[in-house]
């Protein structure tokens, strides 16, 4: 038994969805020429002021809403102060005392299990530029198109215990912030990006002394690095050092994390209220103007899609992991037929997905349309296709060499066997060429029984109905 | 409450500002005459008032999200000390 506990808190960074920056009405598009959009209030030249962009403001609204929590009537912009190039005012315009979203809380699952995130607060602030520590003649590089990019900042309570809860908390949130279309979640350009505080402790100990993981910008290194710190502060416990608190880097070559060189004062922002700009108030009509306008939310869709259609947790979480997923889920069952949910949910998250995922696409352009996956469906659920014969037609379709299921299966004669009078004399044929599996078989081995079925559907070149078969063989048998 | 000469100094590094040791006595003289002031404020009894987080008591306008500045680079970095490819150039940070 592990005699250690984890404690892990996510701080994440979600890049907000504007076209203009939150204090300036300079572009925020991704990947423009360095400091070609980077305005006078970007830059911090003397005597400039902010104004406050209200799409940024809406961001956050529908962020607190889908989350449960409280929207704060009115909330403060402050100022954290601290130097650094890409930073060019001295200090970033972040909100502290009073943030715009509190409390709230998301649920994750991890396998079967289900758990409940709580958050402690969400708020608004502006990103940093960039600073490209290449040669350039001993110097560094600033580029401040990015200052002043929105931000949201969403921090939980220290409730994770282990880098899978980590990151189920990490997807579902990734998942939220894009399906209610406040972020692009594209988290190789940064647009989501997750910090871990993370400890341990001997159970019912007071809490460890955490170290903070800055800018994990994959799912995959934001287990990596949470399992290596694990283990590393666990080994430094056991070999009675005490863990200091640090902000550490974790670097994806080595698998490693490792303690930012930074000195006692780092940390001391000095936060105050930005006397520049005045308290943000939130009006109640506003509120239900925003929630009004809000899509059916991912886990109000789960809960629908196990009443509605029977599906499991885990089957109604996988599917209702993206808008575009569940939409397409649920045109399949429209076609299909609601008993056919199943069987629905069964492709959609097995073949498709995984041919999606082979041939690099996403389900909005998937070469099968909704509609053409349900099309074989039904004649699955009708007996015209065993599931060794669907798959043919599903790759069929997918190459788009036919138009729907059945075109496909009339022009290929496809249709399974479920005729007896066609199956018995093959039945009889394979019986008479294996005397021996049959002697076998007799004599009490199963395994010969699976054997003269396997015969039996090479002989039909898979077409026979597999149950069909098993009933006429076994009354052959016996007879 | 007071600063000592070590306060000061390190308010003085965490603001990157340069002060002699003379000047360190003269700014910790003004700086506790500054915070002697706002004891007296402290002293007022503020039981049941919100606190403010600015003097005037009006609330933030907004303003739409459209793009409105141009790009002005060139202007900008004219009078930059330093750019190359479009980036300013500062001293050497690694961190």
């Amino acid at each position: 038994m592990n005699p250690w506990e984890v404690v892990i808190g996510l701080e994440t960074h979600a890049q907000l969805q504007t076209k203009s920056k939150i204090f300036s009405g300079a572009s925020t598009a991704f990947g423009a020429e360095p400091n070609r959009q980077a305005c006078a209030v970007d830059i911090a030249l003397p005597g400039v002021l902010p104004v406050l962009n209200r799409e940024a403001v809406v961001c956050a609204i529908k962020f607190g809403l889908a989350i449960g929590a409280e929207i704060a009537p009115r909330s403060i912009f402050a100022r954290k102060n601290y130097f650094y190039p890409d930073l060019p005012k001295g200090y970033q315009i972040s909100q502290f005392e009073i943030p715009v979203v509190l409390g709230g809380g998301l649920t994750i699952h991890v396998g079967d299990r289900e758990k409940y995130v709580h958050l402690t607060r969400a708020h608004l602030e502006e990103d940093a530029g960039k600073s490209l520590h290449e040669d350039f003649h001993g110097k560094t590089g600033i580029d401040l198109n990015r200052a002043g990019t929105p931000l949201l900042e969403i921090v939980t309570e220290p409730d994770m215990c282990s880098s899978a809860e980590a990151v189920a908390y990490a997807k579902s949130l990734h998942s939220l912030v894009t399906w209610i279309g406040i972020c692009d979640g594209n988290m190789q350009e940064g647009s989501f990006r997750c910090d871990a505080n993370v400890s341990v402790r001997k159970p019912d100990a007071p809490l460890g002394t955490r170290r903070e993981i800055k800018n994990l910008n994959s799912f995959r290194f934001l287990q990596q690095a949470i399992d290596y710190e694990i283990q590393w502060q666990i080994n430094e416990i056991e070999e009675g050092r005490k863990i200091q608190q640090a902000t550490v880097l974790f670097d994806p070559d080595t698998g490693e994390t490792r303690s930012m060189r930074s000195k006692e004062d780092a940390h001391d922002y000095r936060y105050f209220p930005d006397p520049d700009l005045l308290p943000l108030e939130i009006k109640p009509d506003w509120i239900a103007e925003i929630k009004a306008g809000l899509p059916e939310l991912p886990q109000a869709m789960q809960a629908r899609f196990q009443v509605d259609y029977g599906l499991s947790p885990y089957d109604a979480a996988t599917l209702a992991v993206t808008r575009a997923s569940a939409q397409f889920f649920e045109e399949t069952v429209a076609a299909a037929g609601k008993d056919n949910a199943k069987t629905s949910a069964n492709w959609v998250m097995g073949e498709l997905a995984a041919r999606l995922n082979r041939d690099e696409k996403e389900i909005t352009t998937s070469p099968i349309a909704a509609v053409q996956l349900a099309g074989m469906i039904k004649r699955i659920a009708d007996g015209t296709l065993s599931s060794k014969l669907a798959k043919e037609v599903f790759e069929a379709l997918w190459n788009g060499e036919g138009q729907d299921a059945d075109a496909i299966i009339e022009a290929r004669g496809l249709k399974q066997m479920s005729d007896a009078s066609a199956i018995e004399p093959i039945i009889d044929e394979v019986l008479s060429a294996n005397p021996k599996s049959v002697e076998e078989f007799r004599a009490g081995k199963d395994k010969a029984f699976n054997a003269l079925v396997g015969q039996i559907m090479k002989a039909t070149k898979g077409k026979a109905n597999p149950q069909q078969v098993n009933e006429l063989l076994k009354k052959k048998l016996a007879g | 409450m007071s600063l000592s000469l070590d306060d000061v100094s390190r308010i003085a590094r965490l603001a990157r500002i340069e002060i002699s040791s003379a000047e360190a006595e003269r700014t910790r003289d003004q700086l506790n005459g500054i915070l002697a002031f706002v004891a007296q404020l402290q002293a007022v009894n503020t039981d049941g008032i919100a606190p403010m987080a600015h003097a005037v008591d009006v609330v933030q306008r907004l303003r739409p999200d459209t793009v409105t500045e141009p790009d002005r680079r060139d202007a900008f970095q004219a009078i930059a000390p330093e750019t190359e490819a479009g980036l300013y150039l500062v001293p050497k940070v690694i961190e």
